[in-house]
């Protein structure tokens, strides 16, 4: 069996990769798959940890997430598709009226 | 208890009156809030009088009425109540009847001015005021009484506030009050201190086991001087007198209740109120006495040159006030309520009379632009004249009885104060004669009577007071409170008239309730205020207060006296009615048979005449040296030092302060998704990197 460690270099990895596509992209799919990634990253350590301590509860979180996610995404592209209705673009830098 | 007074609804009936008036009079005719004003007054008075009935079957005295608490602190509790003994019974009558006949009188005089409404409202508010300062039965509800009566003749001189000088003369009063004021609030505080109460009582049964302070000052003393402190700004003594002459700006009416009959005697009443403590403080005692004699003096002097009707009438309040002193002073203190009573009718009349000829002849106020009014308006003309003889002090007017008592009471503490007395009764006898010359005797100087003084140059001929227009300078423009202009000289109506002749009644039989014993009378005045002022006295004088209260009258303070101390007295009363009698001459020559002297008089001793006709620069002088500097240093050093470079400018610091950091946090909130997510991140990172450094510590 494979360190634990192994598993956790790869989940940062994830993670950074997608925090890191989280803040350069400026397409807001990419942003959206870069949350994704995210979530995904941290999932990677959950389920680690939870064959590392034979706890079910890890799994069942994991399993949380990904219902969460779905909902999310399934949201998520819906205001997308409602902003490009609107706006005609994806490019997040153009989409800035929310400020003072 | 088993009589109930109800001695709170004196003060508060009038109060009533000045509630309904101020808040609702806007919209009641004049009959209407003349009605309501004078009910209210004189219900007060009516129940004055019945009070008055009732009290000689009062179980003890002084009788205290407690209706409420008020503050509570620990040990120290001041209470609502008011107390009813001799002295402040003699007050409660002065004030309610001669407040209630000076309402009436109001009335007719004040018919024609605008702003009806508020004046019966402020006078009420007075009545209430006054009222509660001689009915309290603690210093701090006497205080009340005592700022509140500020209150009302501040708002009352100021009552023409269109007129600059009017606003003036009212703030002018407010201020020099206040200095008054905050010697009478020390001297509180050094009460509490010392006794840990205000009540009267419990002050003076405190105080009662102190020796007299003969050597040294002590704190006896320090309060004495304090509360005379605020009995001079109140009662317009040396130094703080310069009020009083200004607030004659209000109506007349007013300077006849406040600034004549009522307010500027509560300075009087409270040196007589506190007794005690005086007796036991002869130094402080001293200062009153000199005080006294000296005001009496000085203001009867400016009295001689001036030439506004109210403005004498004001220099002689100040001086007969200046003679009560003397008599607290040396220790006199009934002979100081009685002639604050005599002095209360027939300085009202005077005042009441004045305006009746102003009324008369249209507004105007110099007595040059008078003369030979007796025929016009005869009533104004009776009254006025018993109330000169009577403080003149020519027997057997009220006016001399008092006085006599007092040069008789000073002589006997010092033939100094004595003296004095006397060349002020001279003095006081030559001015009011004068005006009484000059406005009721000779040729009409005046313009035709429906021009209301406007005219100040017109040549009016030869007249006798040709050298007064020296004293232009210190005498204010003649102005016109009586904008009503019916043309002619005409005797006031009815309204103003009852009054007059009801305070001429009472100046001329006053005096008789305390005729000395040197002239066959009983002193009954002096008894009856006896138990007030003699039950007290000093540890020193204790075996004369036994032989006071079954000795002859009059000399019951000084105990039992010979014969021949009597044949003395009347001997000096002869020459206190001698100086009257020939204050009356010289003004008749002068002002009567050769209006020519004064001129020449005044031309050779000119320098001294300037300096009279100018009220000694006094004013000029406190504007120098207290009042300009004043508002130099208020306006560089607590306007533009303080106020502007601390105040201001630390709020106006941190404003700016606030409004640069938030102007730099808003740049946060940009708009951009991405700069949210870097904030996030890095707030992110930033918890993330404290708690391993937390973890790995």
């Amino acid at each position: 069996m494979l360190p634990l460690s192994y598993y956790l270099v790869l989940s940062a990895v994830l993670f950074a990769c997608g925090v890191t596509g989280f803040l350069i992209k400026r397409n807001i799919i990419t942003i959206f798959m870069s949350i994704e990634l995210m979530l995904n990253g941290v999932n990677l350590s959950f389920v680690a940890f939870a064959a590392k301590w034979h706890q079910l509860s890890g799994h069942v979180f994991v399993f949380f997430v990904m219902v969460v996610a779905a909902a999310e995404a399934a949201v998520g592209l819906a205001i997308i598709i409602a902003l490009f209705r609107t706006r005609e673009t994806l490019n997040i830098d153009q989409v800035n009226l929310l400020k003072l | 208890m088993t009589r109930n007074l109800h001695l709170w609804l004196i003060p508060l009936l009038p109060l009533a009156g000045a509630a309904i008036n101020g808040l609702l009079g806007k919209r009641f005719s004049r009959t209407v809030v003349a009605t309501v004003a004078n009910v209210f007054c004189g219900a007060a008075f009516v129940m004055s009088v019945w009070v008055a009935a009732k009290f000689s079957s009062l179980p003890t005295l002084p009788y205290v009425e407690t209706v409420a608490s008020w503050l509570r602190s620990g040990n120290f509790s001041i209470d609502y109540s008011f107390s009813l003994d001799q002295l402040s019974l003699v007050m409660l009558l002065v004030v309610s009847g001669v407040g209630f006949l000076i309402h009436i009188y109001s009335i007719g005089y004040m018919w024609e001015e605008g702003g009806y409404y508020r004046f019966f409202s402020y006078l009420n508010l007075f009545m209430f005021f006054m009222l509660t300062l001689v009915l309290a039965s603690n210093y701090l509800l006497m205080f009340v009484g005592w700022e509140g009566v500020g209150l009302a003749s501040y708002l009352l001189i100021g009552f023409f506030f269109l007129r600059d000088s009017a606003a003036a003369a009212g703030k002018k009063a407010f201020i020099v009050n206040r200095i008054g004021d905050c010697g009478f609030l020390i001297a509180l505080f050094l009460i509490i201190q010392r006794f840990g109460t205000l009540d009267f009582e419990r002050v003076f049964d405190a105080v009662k086991p102190y020796a007299a302070e003969t050597s040294g000052v002590g704190f006896l003393t320090a309060i004495a001087i304090l509360l005379m402190v605020g009995a001079a700004g109140k009662s317009a003594q040396i130094p703080l007198y310069v009020w009083l002459p200004d607030a004659m700006e209000g109506p007349t009416p007013v300077s006849a209740l406040i600034h004549a009959a009522t307010m500027v005697t509560a300075g009087v009443y409270m040196v007589a109120r506190s007794h005690v403590i005086f007796e036991r403080a002869p130094s402080a005692l001293m200062v009153v006495a000199i005080i006294g004699a000296l005001t009496a003096f000085f203001a009867a002097t400016i009295g001689i040159a001036q030439t506004d009707i109210k403005k004498v009438l004001a220099y002689s309040t100040i001086s007969q006030l200046g003679y009560m002193f003397l008599a607290c002073g040396v220790a006199a203190f009934s002979a100081g309520i009685f002639h604050l009573m005599t002095h209360a009718f027939f300085k009202g009349l005077l005042f009441l009379a004045a305006g009746s000829v102003i009324h008369a002849v249209g507004g105007e106020q110099d007595m040059r632009k008078m003369g030979g009014l007796r025929k016009e308006i005869p009533v104004t003309f009776w009254t006025m004249t018993i109330a000169t003889f009577a403080i003149a002090g020519i027997p057997p007017l009220a006016g001399f009885f008092s006085k006599d008592e007092i040069l008789w009471r000073a002589y006997q503490a010092s033939w100094a104060y004595w003296l004095v007395g006397l060349a002020t009764a001279f003095i006081t006898s030559f001015y009011m004669f004068r005006l009484w010359f000059m406005t009721f005797f000779g040729e009409y100087r005046g313009a035709a009577g429906a021009s209301h003084g406007h005219e100040e140059h017109a040549g009016h001929g030869t007249h006798p007071g040709r050298d007064e227009s020296l004293a232009r300078t210190g005498a204010p423009p003649p102005h016109s409170q009586h904008a009503h202009g019916h043309g002619g000289i005409h005797e006031s109506p009815w309204v103003m008239l009852g009054p007059l002749v009801v305070l001429a009644v009472l100046s001329f039989v006053g005096g008789w309730i305390g005729i000395p014993g040197s002239l066959g009378g009983g002193n009954h005045f002096d008894k009856f205020l006896g138990p007030v002022f003699r039950a007290t006295t000093p540890a020193v004088n204790a075996e004369h207060a036994q032989a006071g209260e079954s000795a002859p009258p009059e000399q019951t303070t000084e105990g039992t006296e010979p014969q021949t101390e009597h044949s003395t007295e009347i001997m000096f009363t002869g020459i206190s009615v001698a100086a009257g009698l020939l204050g009356l001459f010289l003004a008749w020559l002068l002002y009567h048979r050769r209006p020519e002297l004064p001129g020449r008089i005044a031309a050779s001793a000119h320098a001294l005449y300037i300096a009279v006709a100018n009220k000694y620069w006094i004013d000029e002088v406190y504007a120098a040296i207290f009042v300009k500097p004043l508002i130099g240093i208020s306006g560089f050093v607590f306007w533009r030092g303080i106020d502007q470079g601390v105040i201001d400018a630390t709020l106006d610091g941190s404003a700016d302060g606030a409004r640069e950091l938030s102007d730099n946090l808003r740049h946060m909130q940009s708009g951009n998704v991405r700069s949210y997510a870097g904030w996030v991140a890095i707030g992110a990172t930033a918890v993330i990197a404290y708690m391993v450094w937390v973890g790995t510590r």
